[in-house]
Formats: C-alpha cells, sequence, structure tokens
C-alpha cells in the first residue's frame, strides 16, 4: 500500500472537517478525491503531506507514519497545492532550479520525468512563473513537484482554473506519470475528471460517500436516468420537481437529468404531463449515468 | 550545503527583483540621514536675547561681549527693569533674557560667587534648553579664563553632553540613532515580511513538504539581510563622516562588531514576529508599532531617558535598541573601548540568545 488513511478526523474550531475517513491506495495507482469545495479535500492532503496533524486516527504515506516520521515522508513525496504555490518573481527555470536544489537533485537528473511536461513550457522559461497563464502555471508547478522524482504525487485540484484544452493535457500527462510508477493522489471538484482514475472517493462534509472505480460506482446507480428538454428551463425544473412520481432532478448543460419513483416508468406519461404544463418542444430519452449524478444521489 | 546556497540565491533574486524594497532598502538610510542632520536639528543660530544689567561693571560687560560675539546670539535690546522681561517676551522675538545681578562683578571677587539669572522663553522647550546650555557653556569658559591664574584647578562643566559635541551639533546625536533605526527596520522588518510572504502565497506549504529543515530555511532568508544590513551601515558611518564631518573616535573594528551584533538581534526578532504573524500586513504592523516606534521613543534616541518618568525608564531596559545606542555613542562620539560597554554588550548578547532560542523553538514545522 503506497497511501493508507485509517479513521482521520480532524476539526477546526466548529468545523468538522473530516470524519473517520478511512481508505487505500495501491501503489502505482491513480487515485481521485472527488468532491465538492469545503468537502475536506485540502485538509486530507495537508494530512497526508504531514503539514497538520490529525485530531484522530493515522495515516502512513510510502510507510511511514505522517506524524512521527515525516521527515521520511517530506523526502519523497511531491506536493502540488490547490493555490499556486510558487515564486511568481522567478523565471520558469529559476523555480525548477530552485526547487531541485533544495531536494538535492538537478533538472538533468530527472530531466526524462519532466520532459514530457516541460517541452510545452520551455519557450516561456525566462519568463516570470507570475505572468504565466493558468494552464502554464499548473504545467510548472506539476513540473517543480516532480523534479526530485517522488513515490507518490500529491495534487490539490491541480485543473481548478484552467481551460478544457489544458486540463485534459493535464490528465493525459498524469496518466503518463502513472505508467513510470509513481502513485498519484488528485482531487478536483470536476466530477468529469473522476472517470479517468482508477478508483476513486466521492467525499462531501468530510465524510466518504463511497470508493471504488469509477465504472462500479456508476453501475451502482439505481436508476435510468432521463435527459429531458423543454422551450422553458425554468418552467420545466418547476414543473419536473412538482411532478408527483419525480424522484431526482438536475439540470445538466442544455438538458434536466431526471429519475422516476416508478419502476414501470413510461416516458409517455411524463410527456403528457409536461405538455399539460404548456411546455413545448420536449424531448425525453435515457441516457448514461455520470459520476454527477451517482454524487447528487449519494449526497442527498 | 548545496541546498542552502540554492535558497540564498532565491532569496537575492527576490530582493532585486523588487525594485520597490530595494528602493526603500537603499534610500532610506540615506534619506534619513539627510531629513536628521539637515532639516530635523537642535541648533541655534542668532537668537535673539535680551540684557538686563544691574551690575555694568567689567564682569558683565566682558560676558555680554562674549554672548554677542558668539554666532548664536545677536543681542536685541538692553532692559533696564525687572518688570520689561515679560512684555518683551510676549512681543515674542526674545527667546531669552540674561538677568545680571546687582554687584556682580564686586560678588564675584569678594566671594568668588555671583549668580546670573538665565530666562527663556519655554515655548519650545528644546530651543529653550539649547539656550541655556549653549549661554551655560559661555559662562564656564568666562570663568575658566578667570581662573586660569588661581590655583583651584577643578572646573566642572554643567553639561556632560557638550564635552562630547561641544558644537553640540545635532547631526551627531542622530546617527546614532538613525544607524540603529535602520537597522532596526531593515533587518527585522524585512525578514519577517519576508518569510510571512512565503506563507502568504503559499510557497511555505512547499517548503515544508520538502528535506529542507527550519534551520536552513531561517538562516538562508537572515543571511542576505545580514549582508544587506552591513552594507547600510557602512553606508550611513561614510555619509556622517564625509557629509557631515562627524569624528569617529573609537574603533571601526569594534564598532563593525558590535553593529554585526545588533544586525543579529534584529533579525532575530524579525523572525520571531513573522512566527507570531500570518501576512506581510500583520508582520509590517508588529514591526512597525512593535518595534519602530519603542525605538524611535524609549531608546533615548531622541528623548533622554533619564528624563521620563519611571515605568517607562524600566521599560527602555527592555529594547535592545537602547543598549546599541549607549554602545555606539560611546565608540563614535566618545571613542570608548571595549572595557567601557561590555556590559551593554552582554546584555545584548543575551537579549538575542534568548531572541533566537524563542523563534527556533517557536519555528512551526507544520501549517498550524
Amino acid at each position: 500500500m503506497s497511501i493508507t488513511v485509517s479513521n482521520i478526523s480532524k476539526s477546526y474550531k466548529t468545523v468538522k472537517a473530516l470524519q473517520h475517513i478511512s481508505f487505500n491506495v495501491k501503489e502505482g495507482e491513480l487515485f481521485g478525491l472527488i468532491g465538492p469545495d469545503g468537502a475536506g479535500k485540502t485538509t486530507l492532503f495537508r494530512i497526508l503531506t504531514t503539514l497538520l496533524i490529525a485530531d484522530e486516527g493515522t495515516a502512513t504515506v510510502t510507510g511511514f507514519e505522517v506524524v512521527s516520521e515525516y521527515k521520511q515522508i517530506r523526502n519523497s513525496v511531491g506536493y502540488m497545492p490547490g493555490k499556486f504555490s510558487l515564486y511568481q518573481d522567478l523565471t520558469v527555470e529559476e523555480n525548477l532550479e530552485f526547487f531541485a536544489t533544495i531536494f538535492g537533485t538537478t533538472i538533468e537528473e530527472n530531466y526524462d520525468l519532466i520532459k514530457d511536461i516541460y517541452v510545452q513550457i520551455a519557450p516561456f522559461k525566462d519568463r516570470r512563473a507570475g505572468k504565466l497563464s493558468g494552464g502554464m502555471k499548473q504545467k510548472l508547478a506539476l513540473c517543480c513537484a516532480l523534479i526530485h522524482k517522488p513515490k507518490v504525487l500529491f495534487l490539490d485540484e491541480p485543473t481548478t482554473g484552467v481551460d478544457p484544452v489544458s486540463r485534459k493535457e493535464f490528465w493525459e500527462m498524469l496518466k503518463r506519470l502513472q505508467q513510470k510508477g509513481i502513485t498519484i493522489l488528485v482531487s478536483t471538484p470536476y466530477m468529469d475528471e473522476a472517470a479517468l482514475c482508477d478508483r476513486i472517493a466521492l467525499i462531501q462534509d468530510g465524510k466518504i460517500l463511497e470508493i471504488d472505480t469509477p465504472n462500479a460506482i456508476i453501475k451502482h446507480y439505481p436508476k435510468q436516468i432521463y435527459n429531458v428538454r423543454a422551450n422553458n428551463m425554468y418552467q420545466l425544473i418547476t414543473s419536473l420537481n412538482a411532478y408527483e412520481h419525480s424522484h431526482s432532478v438536475y439540470p445538466f448543460g442544455e438538458y434536466v437529468h431526471y429519475t422516476d419513483k416508478r419502476t414501470d416508468f413510461s416516458p409517455e406519461d411524463l410527456l403528457r404531463y409536461l405538455e399539460s404544463r404548456k411546455l413545448s418542444e420536449i424531448e425525453i430519452e435515457k441516457t448514461q449515468t455520470t459520476i454527477e449524478d451517482t454524487f447528487m444521489e449519494l449526497a442527498k | 550545503m548545496k541546498r542552502f546556497i540554492g535558497f540564498i540565491k532565491k532569496e537575492y533574486y527576490h530582493i532585486f527583483r523588487d525594485k520597490r524594497s530595494l528602493f526603500i532598502l537603499f534610500g532610506m538610510p540615506i534619506a534619513q540621514i539627510m531629513l536628521f542632520g539637515f532639516a530635523i536639528t537642535n541648533e541655534i543660530n542668532n537668537v535673539d536675547i535680551a540684557i538686563l544689567d544691574h551690575s555694568k561693571d567689567v564682569d558683565t560687560k566682558e560676558i555680554i561681549h562674549k554672548i554677542s560675539a558668539s554666532k548664536y546670539f545677536s543681542i536685541d535690546q538692553l532692559i533696564e527693569k525687572e518688570s520689561d522681561i515679560e512684555t518683551i517676551f510676549k512681543k515674542g522675538k526674545v527667546k531669552a533674557v540674561l538677568n545680571f545681578e546687582k554687584d556682580f562683578g564686586k560678588n564675584l571677587i569678594k566671594d568668588g560667587e555671583a549668580t546670573i539669572q538665565i530666562i527663556t522663553d519655554a515655548t519650545d522647550p528644546n530651543t529653550a534648553n539649547t539656550i541655556s546650555n549653549y549661554v551655560n557653556a559661555i559662562l564656564a569658559q568666562y570663568q575658566k579664563e578667570l581662573n586660569k591664574d588661581v590655583t583651584i584647578a577643578y572646573q566642572i562643566t554643567p553639561r556632560t553632553r557638550m564635552v562630547y559635541n561641544p558644537e553640540l551639533k545635532s547631526v551627531y546625536m542622530f546617527v546614532p540613532g538613525v544607524m540603529t533605526i535602520i537597522l532596526m527596520l531593515v533587518s527585522a522588518m524585512m525578514t519577517s515580511i519576508s518569510i510571512t510572504r512565503e506563507k502568504e502565497l503559499g510557497t511555505m506549504e512547499i517548503l515544508l513538504v520538502s528535506p529542507l529543515k527550519p534551520f536552513q530555511v531561517i538562516v538562508g532568508k537572515v543571511f542576505p539581510y545580514i549582508f544587506l544590513s552591513i552594507i547600510n551601515a557602512v553606508v550611513i558611518v561614510l555619509l556622517s563622516i564625509f557629509i557631515f564631518k562627524m569624528p569617529v573616535q573609537g574603533s571601526l573594528f569594534l564598532l563593525a562588531l558590535e553593529s554585526i551584533l545588533f544586525i543579529i538581534s534584529a533579525l532575530a526578532l524579525g523572525i520571531l514576529i513573522s512566527t507570531i504573524s500570518a501576512t506581510q500586513q500583520t508582520a509590517m504592523m508588529i514591526s512597525l508599532m512593535g518595534l519602530m516606534l519603542p525605538v524611535i521613543l524609549l531608546s533615548g534616541f531622541i528623548f533622554p531617558i533619564s528624563s521620563m518618568p519611571l515605568p517607562l525608564q524600566l521599560i527602555s531596559n527592555i529594547i535592545p535598541a537602547k543598549w546599541f545606542i549607549i554602545i555606539i555613542k560611546g565608540i563614535m562620539l566618545k571613542g570608548v573601548g571595549f572595557q567601557f560597554i561590555w556590559k551593554e554588550t552582554l546584555i545584548l548578547v543575551g537579549m538575542t540568545v534568548f531572541f533566537i532560542g524563542l523563534s527556533v523553538k517557536k519555528y512551526k514545522i507544520r501549517l498550524e
């Protein structure tokens, strides 16, 4: 096991940030912590990176205990905090060089590890880090977290505030790093990214809702989801909510994800109901369950 | 060691790329010295005074002559009776009246003692004080001349201050104070800000999750500022020697060593401040309110400690700047050697050790 977390709890004054969290991450696994802002993801990262001490429970990273053996952990993990945390007044190259030096290595020594990522920011290597775009910043931060060839990589919301194209690229990089044997624990509020992980933990209000592979989590979803669309979105949502058989109604892009309480649900019934509510251009069709649907269902 | 050098290199980038701070860092000492040296001055020139001479003998004439011959005073008028004194003060032009007693010269010869009353307009207490000091100095000078042939060799000057600064040049008083302030500001404020900046930007989080030891982080932070502070100290001393022609009486080597000691104690204070403040702003406020004000007000830099109320006098003892000012005044103005300032030095060493111990103990290896 690369990371073990057992029964971790942590409170700030009045807020219970984490409540009895337990999970394990296997070696070489890409593990995702999926949850909204304020779910406790960052607190968990800080406990695992030895920055905070949990009120309760124990955790180990690469076999070392996070409190008593914090020094060994600090030597062997890479950490990329949620907030951009590089020196804005240093250039790309200087940042990288600094982090290489303080970990007692050089850029050349581990260049092969960061090569794929670094070539993308290399054209800007003399630019100050503060002047980079959001995606570039994250790539540089990832390079800096990787430069000492860590065994475990902690990435706290690495794609927040990054454009969709860069996000996609970023995840491709993570996949490649994983193939090089690095265990990765990544958190994200984006449900679509969850599907890219080997296993995910859905977390909300400091509690883990479910841990499994993305596919298994989707399969556990008990109901068939329908995409519903009509000429008036607002009217549609209020009507669906008012429908006596409705189980869940969530806006999802241009559609509304709808599930019904009945097992013998027929879309025609719903169509008739919606027409009676003076909605037109109505579309109702079956759709695939997503992680987001599962999350909403679990978080209900 | 390589890590340490890498860290210091990074600190130099921070300092030299932040043009505004750099300007403050090196512009401030020069500006302060110039300000205190030229603008804020306790010196007096051509102050109008009046004379009320009840005696009108050789001695009083001689004294009046000496006073009017000095560049500090010009005699505005001679008055005849005591009641004129108040009216003349009310007009505001005359700042002081010298009142010679009746039979001044006779008394001086007969009893070896004569009285002169110096009445000053104390609406401006500093000037009043200075005027009375100047007059005293002139009187003492005259007394000395009188005593030339007499065997009573003893002559006590009224104010010790004048022994070391006979021309009462205020810049001589200010240089040690300004040097103390600058060193305190650069060392304590800049280090505390630079450590809290890492916290604020979140880079502290990464530094903590790295093999860097707390000791390396602290020393790495402090090291560049020791260097900058020394440059500042040198600039101040050079300015005061070459622009204000201030004589440095004592050993420059001793001055340098004592300055480095003070710089280290200020840096330790800076680290201590950074451990208790989370943002750069807090650090700056604590440095300004908690360090600058006491340094300016309670260190004896502007206001003499001996004239403070007792509680403040006691508080002034815990301010490192007080001891440093005593030390550098001793070295620069009196030219004393180590044997005269070892006590103050020891106190400063003790404080430094205490601050360093406390900040190492308080340095957080985690986030909270």
